[in-house]
């Protein structure tokens, strides 16, 4: 191996063949993709405040936990209602000239992924609330609080938002709980984030690998469709804000217990609230429209409200799924008249 | 026998191939897989991901039945004896029925056959002179021994004490970042388990979770790597480094980079993402700075050396020096960033980083110290440099991996698993290679205390590596994706191979440069505890990582799978504990080898004081 002996040659042979493959495999796709691809024309540029936010979010490394891709599989449909495409990215470019571009895409979940948060959890209330300390309203939580971001002031002052803590999460001492302008810049950035309706159905990718639902996996005699978990739904889409024990937070958000939208023996309130959202009492936070925001289906209502509605004491009727598919079609007919 | 008493240590053989089969069956057994979800009990089996994961997992259980094998020859010889003993009575009957004279003749060459030399009966009473100095290393023992005592660092040529002097320098330096990054890190594990440890920006997780890895990474790895590499480079070469100059520019550039980037990080600065992109341009800049000065350094010896081959070490480490400067461009590079530019890139920039940095810079280590410290050549010189070739090859196309099913180009995902599959080639080679090389002297890893960290660095090597390869699979990426499987596949490399590589170097040289051993005792509860941690860090991790996945395949709440986790949590920050605890007695073993002990050499100060008159022997003990 003469040639080899001869570092010259060695080392750049060496080094041409990764040039090569890296330029092949890293230069060119990454060019190619950055100059096909434009954003979407109906995606929303952030706001100066929603920028400011993605700096803080950002600086405080959120993507070490948190995700902002949805893949093309089934197991990421909690996370948006499609799955990203690269024109979903190319609106990112250089931060400035000492921060390369954010796409914030990142590589774990040990939360979960905000690509859609914003219209998943839009309550700048609950979002705030959280920010303070996660565990005040997600008892499990292992996400940092951030009470860094708020500021303990005597006097609320016009353009400050207070935020209600739990008793057991505040610090000793009187004042009232007050976000700084970081915590209210990365909630606006946090609200921001929802993903754009593609205009063209045809173009949107499929999720692939669905997960199939065994017939044996159905509880006998259940009203609900085959495979639709009223408490995992009810976990995943409500539990955030009204707790497991169905009795919210004080102050905050609203007791499911014993309540009386929830346990009318006409749903069409209560199904009008998932739907739509709802915001009539001033001492409780808005709630989001929720089951329009995650696209729920009927049997997914379906099994959300019975669950409610029988549990923690709870007793009123099963709605069969036919009379919620009913209500939904009524409630689609007012809103478009 | 040979293969089971000699290779790994033993613990490798008994204890993990039973924790292994526990984890394995608890893991799948079907009430927790099979009962809730139907469709995937199928599939599970025949994924090829889970299944060369499988075939690992049976690594050391092949190696337990092994075990089984040697027990079960030894219940043969145990019969076979018995039956000899039948055969003796029978002799001795058959002895009774001979008459005197025969019986006479058999005592009389039995005498003949046990005949001995009487003590000094050839030699005479001459006492023991060495002339030649042949017999060194001698090792009596008065005690009982408790700790096996290793065999010393052979005397060697004196390595220049300038280059001495920087090489050394590396090593503290690498050291404080490896105690520094590991601290954090250890922090960051139990923040899991009690997110509410403290509420200072500067110490929230987010932060931090940089801070250590750029630490581990840029601090302790690499500059553990270049010390190491400004020992190998010029000796393989048979010349002095070009300049020293240089080497100590490297070293404060590195150190300087390190130390700016972590405060930056803790407090807010950061280049906005990307994982070991952390560092903004002007700090990453300045470790490569500190590279371009090393390659010009490292290439200017290559070209004296007075040696007509290039020792394929030197091949790995000029390589990998190149590669990293490259790969540091590529990345901080702001013209292909935009867009899904960045992520195509990121998955390119942290993947090369690993794999070209410091994979390819440890195995050229390893090429130098695995034959020095068998003091033999390497099995096969062929068989590195197709490990060289190939690694160039398959590990440039696998970046990509890190983001299977996002919104990256299918065709590019393809590319990056073929890639993966690919690198089976590589590692068996270089695997099989140093097996080989340890082929027939397995008896020195007991009274070595380097070898046993080359072992545990070949195997984790060789099942860290395909673990790899097994999870950039398209059903293993969606089973153990986004999960800290990941997590424990990065300690298992990073840590298992990287690390222990760099340990049993660097036990290699310091004792050569300094003329001072660490003690036995230590070395083997460094050893011990750093494995022991790495496998209660990982395999909580890898179990608990698999069933969150499978939760998400179920669609199960996200919160459910934050549940499931806090046990695993709990044992990872054990396991890192552990590994904690170890890196402070290696720091210790540090000190231990460097600091010069206030003890007079008696013979060597003797001779230089002719001007004391009167003096008495003192009777030594």
């Amino acid at each position: 191996m003469d040639f080899f002996n001869d570092h010259r040659k060695l080392f750049l042979t060496a080094t041409g063949l990764f040039f090569f493959l890296t330029f092949w495999v890293a230069i060119m796709p990454a060019i190619r993709n950055q100059n096909d691809n434009l954003p979407l024309p109906n995606a929303a540029q952030l706001t100066a405040e929603e920028l400011a936010g993605k700096a803080v979010y950002v600086s405080h490394g959120c993507v070490a936990c948190h995700t902002q891709q949805v893949r093309n599989i089934d197991m990421d449909k909690p996370f948006g209602k499609r799955p990203s495409v690269a024109a979903d990215y190319a609106g990112n470019g250089r931060t400035d000239f000492w921060r390369n571009t954010a796409t914030l895409m990142g590589t774990g979940r040990i939360g979960p992924d905000l690509t859609n948060i914003g219209n998943r959890q839009p309550s700048a209330e609950w979002n705030l609330l959280h920010l303070y300390q996660p565990r005040a309203v997600v008892k499990e939580s292992v996400m940092p609080a951030y009470p860094f971001l708020f500021q303990v002031k005597q006097q609320v002052e016009t353009g400050d938002v207070e935020i209600n803590v739990p008793d057991e999460f505040r610090p000793a001492g009187p004042g009232k709980i007050v976000a700084t302008k970081e915590a209210r810049q990365l909630i606006a950035y946090l609200q921001a984030l929802k993903q754009t309706e593609l205009e063209n159905p045809a173009v949107v990718p499929a999720f692939l690998y669905k997960r199939e639902i065994k017939a044996a996996d159905v509880p006998a005699g259940s009203t609900s469709e085959p495979g639709l978990d009223g408490v995992a739904l009810y976990a995943s889409n409500c539990q955030s804000c009204h707790q497991a024990n169905g009795e919210g937070l004080k102050g905050a958000f609203p007791a499911l217990k014993g309540s009386p939208i929830v346990l009318d023996d006409n749903p069409e309130l209560l199904i009008d609230v998932i739907m739509n959202g709802y915001d009539p009492r001033p001492e409780f936070a808005a709630m989001p429209a929720v089951g329009k925001n995650s696209n729920l289906s009927a049997a997914e209502i379906t099994a959300i409200i019975n669950h409610e509605r029988t549990s923690w004491g709870n007793k009123a009727r099963e709605v069969p799924a036919a009379e919620v598919q009913q209500i939904l079609d009524l409630l689609k007919k007012t809103a478009s008249n | 026998m040979y293969l089971h008493s000699q290779l790994p240590p033993p613990f490798f053989n008994k204890y993990t191939s039973q924790l292994l089969l526990i984890l394995f069956l608890y893991g799948f057994t079907p009430t927790r897989l099979y009962a809730q979800n139907g469709s995937e009990q199928a599939g599970l089996f025949s994924q090829p991901g889970i299944l060369i994961t499988i075939f690992l997992i049976l690594i050391p259980l092949l190696a337990a039945i092994l075990y089984l094998v040697v027990k079960a020859n030894n219940v043969y010889y145990y019969l076979k004896s018995r039956k000899q003993a039948e055969e003796a009575t029978r002799f001795a009957a058959y002895l009774k029925t001979l008459d005197a004279a025969t019986l006479a003749q058999l005592q009389q060459e039995k005498y003949n056959l046990q005949y001995l030399n009487k003590p000094g009966q050839l030699t005479g009473n001459l006492p023991v002179w060495d002339e030649k100095g042949l017999l060194a290393n001698i090792n009596e023992h008065a005690n009982i021994r408790f700790i096996e005592t290793k065999r010393k660092a052979l005397k060697r040529p004196n390595i220049d004490p300038a280059l001495s002097r920087l090489i050394i320098w590396f090593l503290v330096t690498a050291t404080f970042w490896l105690v520094f990054g590991t601290t954090i890190g250890e922090y960051l594990g139990i923040k899991l388990v009690a997110p509410d440890l403290d509420h200072a920006s500067w110490l929230s997780f987010g932060r931090l979770r940089p801070v250590h890895t750029n630490a581990v990474f840029w601090g302790w790895s690499s500059l553990a790597m270049l010390g190491l590499g400004y020992y190998v480079v010029p000796r393989v070469g048979n010349v002095q480094i070009a300049s020293l100059k240089l080497g100590w520019w490297t070293l404060y550039l590195v150190n300087a980079s390190v130390v700016l980037g972590s405060l930056a990080l803790m407090a807010g600065i950061n280049n906005g993402g990307g994982e070991y992109r952390e560092y903004i341009w002007p700090i990453q800049l300045l470790f490569a700075l500190g590279l371009v000065l090393t390659l010009v350094n490292f290439l200017r010896t290559v070209a004296r050396r007075t040696t007509k081959e290039i020792y394929v070490s030197n091949w790995y480490i000029v390589a990998a020096v190149i590669f990293a400067i490259t790969i540091g461009v590529v990345a901080y590079v702001p013209n292909w960033q935009n867009g899904m530019g960045e992520t195509i890139i990121q998955g390119y920039y942290m993947h090369q980083g690993v794999g070209m940095w410091f994979m390819l810079f440890t195995l050229g280590l390893v090429y130098y110290f695995l034959p020095q410290q068998l003091n033999k050549p390497i099995y096969s010189y062929s068989l590195g440099i197709l490990a060289f070739w190939s690694q160039i090859f398959f590990y440039t196309l696998i970046g990509t991996h890190h983001f299977v099913f996002s919104a990256i180009p299918w065709s590019l995902q393809t590319v990056a698993i073929v890639g993966s599959a690919g690198m089976a080639i590589p590692v068996v080679s270089g695997t099989t290679n140093f097996l080989m090389t340890f082929r027939g002297s397995w008896h020195k890893v007991s009274g070595s205390y380097t070898l046993p960290f080359f072992i545990i660095g070949i195997i984790f090597y060789f099942t860290g590596s395909l673990q790899g390869t097994a999870e950039a699979f398209r059903y293993t990426n969606r089973l153990w994706h986004f999960t800290d499987f990941t997590i424990a596949h990065s300690h298992l490399t990073m840590y298992g191979i990287i690390a222990f590589f760099l340990w049993g170097g660097i036990y290699a040289i310091v004792p050569r440069l300094t003329a001072q051993e660490p003690p036995q005792l230590t070395v083997g509860i460094h050893f011990w505890m750093a494995f022991i941690g790495l496998m209660f860090y990982s395999i909580p991790l890898m179990l608990g990582g698999t069933l969150r996945g499978l939760l998400w395949l179920e669609g199960k709440p996200f919160i459910d799978s934050v549940v499931l986790m806090a046990p695993y949590w709990l044992w990872r920050a054990i396991g890192g504990s552990l590994m904690w605890v170890a890196h402070l007695i290696f720091a210790f073993n540090m000190y231990k080898m460097l600091v010069t002990h206030k003890k007079t050499r008696i013979n060597g100060v003797a001779p230089e004081r002719p001007e004391i008159p009167d003096y008495e022997l003192v009777k030594m003990q």
